[in-house]
């Protein structure tokens, strides 16, 4: 059986891995080759390096620490933050990652997801997709934001399932999902948000933003839907190792990798 | 006869034709103390002593490159030697006589049997990490625990007419045929370069025999 997958996010900036809570007050939180290889001791799925400031002048630091964490790191590598053309992906492919995430640039021209996937494959294309729900709507629904490397965004107009739908259609083929709302607070996944997406696309879901317990990657798996989940602070200040989140997750009959 | 190992024979051959894995499959490669050559050029690929074909996306482009590269017949003539050989994913499934992905594309025709889409009703692509059944032993399996969990990603499989080259399978859906093995040519529809450090151990399976004493002489 399919196992869910239990994957570790390093906000990476300036080729040092960051936490920030609801995208604000950077904390350090270490070297990312080094927490790679720790989380790939502890029994990670898959790792993701997300570059938050993206800047042309820094592309080239994020593609050597790929380049040294495939190196060493020999589980799937995601890598996400400021791609906005076959070219930048294509040197983070050569690098060593097995997947990109892009969200703002197929925001702003969804044919970039199609040029992306028809040369690379759909299989490393993911969406990444950073969702506010919108307030006094029911039945609930949430908005697309683009730019969240910055602080705060900025909203697309774009509704998240329709988002979701229209980008399976030009070929990503998985979408991580991001609460902006749940994001750095450490009080669980946004639930119906993940229900929402899980339940319209035929491609993988991973849960983002808001992990706190274990027990909040229970209810993503579960409840959520979700077929894998992210995580960032719960993991790198050690609150939970991701061991003992697995042991947890068998406990309660998930199918688990361990 | 098995020759003992020396550094000038640890090199292992891979086929570069734009697989977006190269780079991972080169690196496990060269982590377990091996030398890759990469290349794309039909002569070296007939030289080789042991050949890997790497590859991840859609099948019709990759025959495409084989072709413009000048690479089928080379590959085809290898395996037809019974030299030792490891296709990974794609390089699995382009083995076949031809794949249901994007409408019907001939592969290079090396293992009777077609390459079909994944059934509806999962999550498409299959990705992640699944269980892989041994079917019987096999020295890619050496030091392999049964039921081990590698790295999936993919939408379509291979179904080989005979079944007995199956030696692992993976339940999806489908029970789709993760392992072949049929004489020095082996097979992955996994990822044993994203597979950790059970996935190292396959390929380190594969290059002791390719290198040391070939299947069939064992």
């Amino acid at each position: 059986m399919l196992t869910k997958r239990i994957i570790p996010c390093l906000d990476v900036k300036g080729g040092r891995v960051v936490k920030g809570v609801k995208f604000r007050d950077h904390r350090d939180a270490g070297d990312p080759v080094e927490l790679a290889a720790f989380y790939n001791e502890q029994g990670a799925d898959e790792l993701v390096f997300y570059d938050i400031t993206a800047s042309s002048d820094e592309r080239g630091i994020m593609q050597a620490v790929v380049e040294r964490t495939a190196n060493q790191v020999f589980i799937p590598l995601t890598v996400g933050g400021g791609l906005r053309s076959v070219e930048d992906i294509r040197r983070m492919l050569e690098a060593g990652a097995d997947k990109v995430s892009i969200n703002t640039a197929a925001v702003l021209d969804p044919s970039f997801i199609t040029r992306a996937a028809e040369r690379f494959g759909s299989q490393c294309i993911v969406l990444g997709m950073d969702a506010k729900c919108i307030p006094g709507v029911y039945p609930p629904r949430w908005e697309v934001f683009t730019h969240t490397g910055a602080d705060g965004g900025r909203a697309a107009g774009l509704d998240a399932v329709a988002w979701a739908l229209q980008a399976v259609e030009l070929g990503v083929g998985e979408i991580v999902v991001n609460s902006i709302d749940a994001d750095g607070t450490q009080a669980g996944y946004d639930l119906e948000l993940l229900r929402a997406i899980s339940g319209a696309v035929t491609v993988p879901v991973v849960a983002s933003g808001g992990a706190g317990t274990p027990e909040d990657l229970y209810q993503a798996l579960v409840s959520g839907k979700a077929d894998a989940v992210l995580a960032a602070s719960i993991f790198h200040y050690g609150t939970y190792s991701i061991s003992e989140t697995k042991e947890y997750l068998v406990k309660q009959g998930i199918p688990i990798r361990i | 006869m098995p020759k003992m190992l020396k550094d000038g024979h640890k090199v292992i051959t891979i086929i570069d034709y734009g697989a977006g894995n190269l780079r991972s499959v080169v690196n496990a490669v060269t982590k377990l103390g091996f030398q890759p050559k990469i290349t794309n050029n039909p002569d070296d690929v007939s030289s080789a002593r042991a050949l890997i074909l790497p590859g991840v996306g859609a099948a019709a482009d990759a025959m495409a490159s084989l072709k413009k590269l000048g690479l089928v017949s080379p590959i085809r003539r290898f395996i037809a030697e019974d030299r030792p050989f490891f296709g990974i994913c794609l390089g699995l499934q382009i083995l076949f006589s031809g794949t249901e992905e994007g409408g019907w594309h001939e592969c290079l025709d090396i293992i009777p049997g077609r390459v079909r889409k994944l059934p509806a009703g999962l999550k498409i692509p299959h990705m992640g990490w699944n269980q892989v059944r041994q079917k019987i032993s096999h020295p890619l399996f050496d030091g392999v625990p049964n039921e081990a969990n590698f790295y999936f990603v993919h939408s379509y499989y291979a179904e080989p007419d005979d079944k007995s080259l199956v030696v692992g399978e993976t339940e999806y859906g489908v029970s789709i045929c993760s392992v072949i093995a049929r004489g020095n040519l082996v097979g992955t529809q996994f990822h044993p370069e994203r597979s950790g450090e059970i996935g190292l151990k396959i390929y380190d399976n594969f290059m002791k025999f390719a290198l040391t004493a070939r299947l069939s002489s064992l």
